[in-house]
């Protein structure tokens, strides 16, 4: 049986890999499908501590793992597709293996809200993207709307001005939830416009999307605004839906965990990062409450194996 | 080179061989970005299953993917990856952007007989 396993491999996963490995736990860390979390389409991180030049989130997470393998975690390709309790821990279905563990970190963090419109699967790569830096130059001298008023859309808008020929803007609400630096760089960039607050009430298109209708949500007023592309960056949901039976989750279905620990409502679980934060989403957060998963396994880990 | 447990396709004979040994093909062409990585991970997790396909990836940016790039399936996508299946050397259906293993599986049911 293995003493933790950690599912997740963004900054919170990473972290508690660090510590649980100099820790001698051997953890062993499941990947999931999106290896290095969020972070990795962020072109370029400012604000973590320690690269005063920035740094690209893809580097930055190799950075966080390849530490991390150095002190002796293991990483395990795969996704966790069930989680039972068992006497003295739990097993976990990850492929055709099952894995026994004494504790677990659950690091799983969030997944971007897709628009709430029936056709946009229909053009998923073929003009709408959840991912700027993925798709960005793929609209070069052409018309693309942000959605979003975070610092996510923030930081797509101005870097799709890169490529395109003009970027609007469009958010749902007159004020923004972006960093005021964020929002300070986006609006002193002459190819970004902005259509605040507006929602999208339809994509147009045949092939490709050619346009969107748009909707004032406090008039119900009506415009169509031609467009190449559509980057959705509408904040993100909780990956929790293999836990609820297991764990207390909030409405939201974020991980409730005991003020000021890691701690859930099941033994010798522990949540850390974005699946746990409905409020702050930063990288350095997850990964301080990474650090604090594994210190809490370790403990309880001490004080409940014989 | 793309870090994945998959085939790699990187030079452009390679995946001619490929087409040309195996009747069923199935290339995903792209990044280690989040739109792809979950194509990649529905591959491994679907490879055992579908012992009839030969199951494949390419890194977008390398010079052997002007092939998949220049295919006329793949002229109107806008988003990584590029996946293409092909029958007998012949592209018969190309996806843009991310899918999950049940899309996957359609298309693999749908496609290619004799798992």
């Amino acid at each position: 049986m293995d003493n933790v396993v950690i599912m997740g491999t963004g900054p919170a996963g990473l972290t508690a890999a660090i510590y649980a490995a100099r820790a001698d736990l051997r953890p062993l860390v499941v990947e999931g499908n999106a290896p290095g979390g969020q972070l990795i389409v962020s072109c370029e991180v400012e604000n973590y501590p320690g690269f005063p030049d920035a740094v690209s989130g893809m580097e930055l997470m190799g950075l966080f793992r390849k530490q991390a393998e150095r002190f002796g975690a293991r990483f395990v390709s795969g996704v966790v597709t069930s989680v039972k309790a068992l006497a003295g821990g739990y097993v976990l279905t990850c492929g055709d293996e099952p894995i026994e563990t004494r504790a677990i970190v659950v690091a799983t963090g969030a997944m971007a809200r897709r628009l709430p419109i029936a056709s946009e699967a229909k053009y998923y790569g073929k003009g709408i993207s959840g991912c700027a830096t993925c798709d960005g130059a793929f609209y070069r001298n052409l018309d693309v709307i942000v959605v979003g008023g975070g610092n996510t859309a923030m930081e797509d808008a101005i870097f799709l001005t890169r490529f395109a020929k003009s970027v609007t803007i469009v958010h749902r609400r007159d004020y923004l939830r972006a960093a005021p630096v964020e929002v300070e760089k986006a609006r002193g960039n002459p190819k970004i416009k902005w259509m605040i607050p507006r929602v999208i009430d339809e994509i147009i298109g045949e092939d490709l999307v050619t346009g969107v209708t748009l909707r004032k949500p406090d008039t119900n007023d009506t415009e169509h605004m031609d467009c190449d592309g559509i980057f959705v960056a509408i904040g993100h949901d909780p990956k929790t839906e293999l836990f609820r039976d297991l764990i207390d989750c909030d409405s939201l279905g974020f991980v409730r965990i005991e003020p000021g620990s890691t701690r859930t409502s099941a033994a010798g679980v522990f949540a850390c990062g974005d699946v746990a934060d409905p409020h702050y989403k930063q990288a350095v957060i997850a990964a301080g409450t990474g650090c604090m998963a594994a210190l809490d396994a370790q403990k309880y880990l001490e004080m409940n194996v014989k | 080179m793309l870090n994945t447990t998959l085939k790699h396709l990187e030079a452009e004979q390679e995946l001619k061989d490929a087409l040309d040994t195996h009747k069923n093909v199935m290339i995903c062409c792209g990044r280690m970005g989040p739109m792809c990585l979950p194509v990649y991970a529905a591959m491994r997790d679907l490879r055992d299953e579908y012992s009839n396909v030969s199951f494949f990836d390419q890194d977008f940016d390398g010079p052997a993917a002007s092939y998949i790039k220049n295919l006329p399936e793949c002229a109107e996508f806008r988003g990584l990856p590029f996946t293409v299946y092909f029958r007998g050397g012949k592209a018969v259906v190309a996806t843009t952007s991310i899918q999950t293993s049940e899309q996957v599986r359609e298309i693999l049911d749908r496609e290619f007989d004799g798992k």
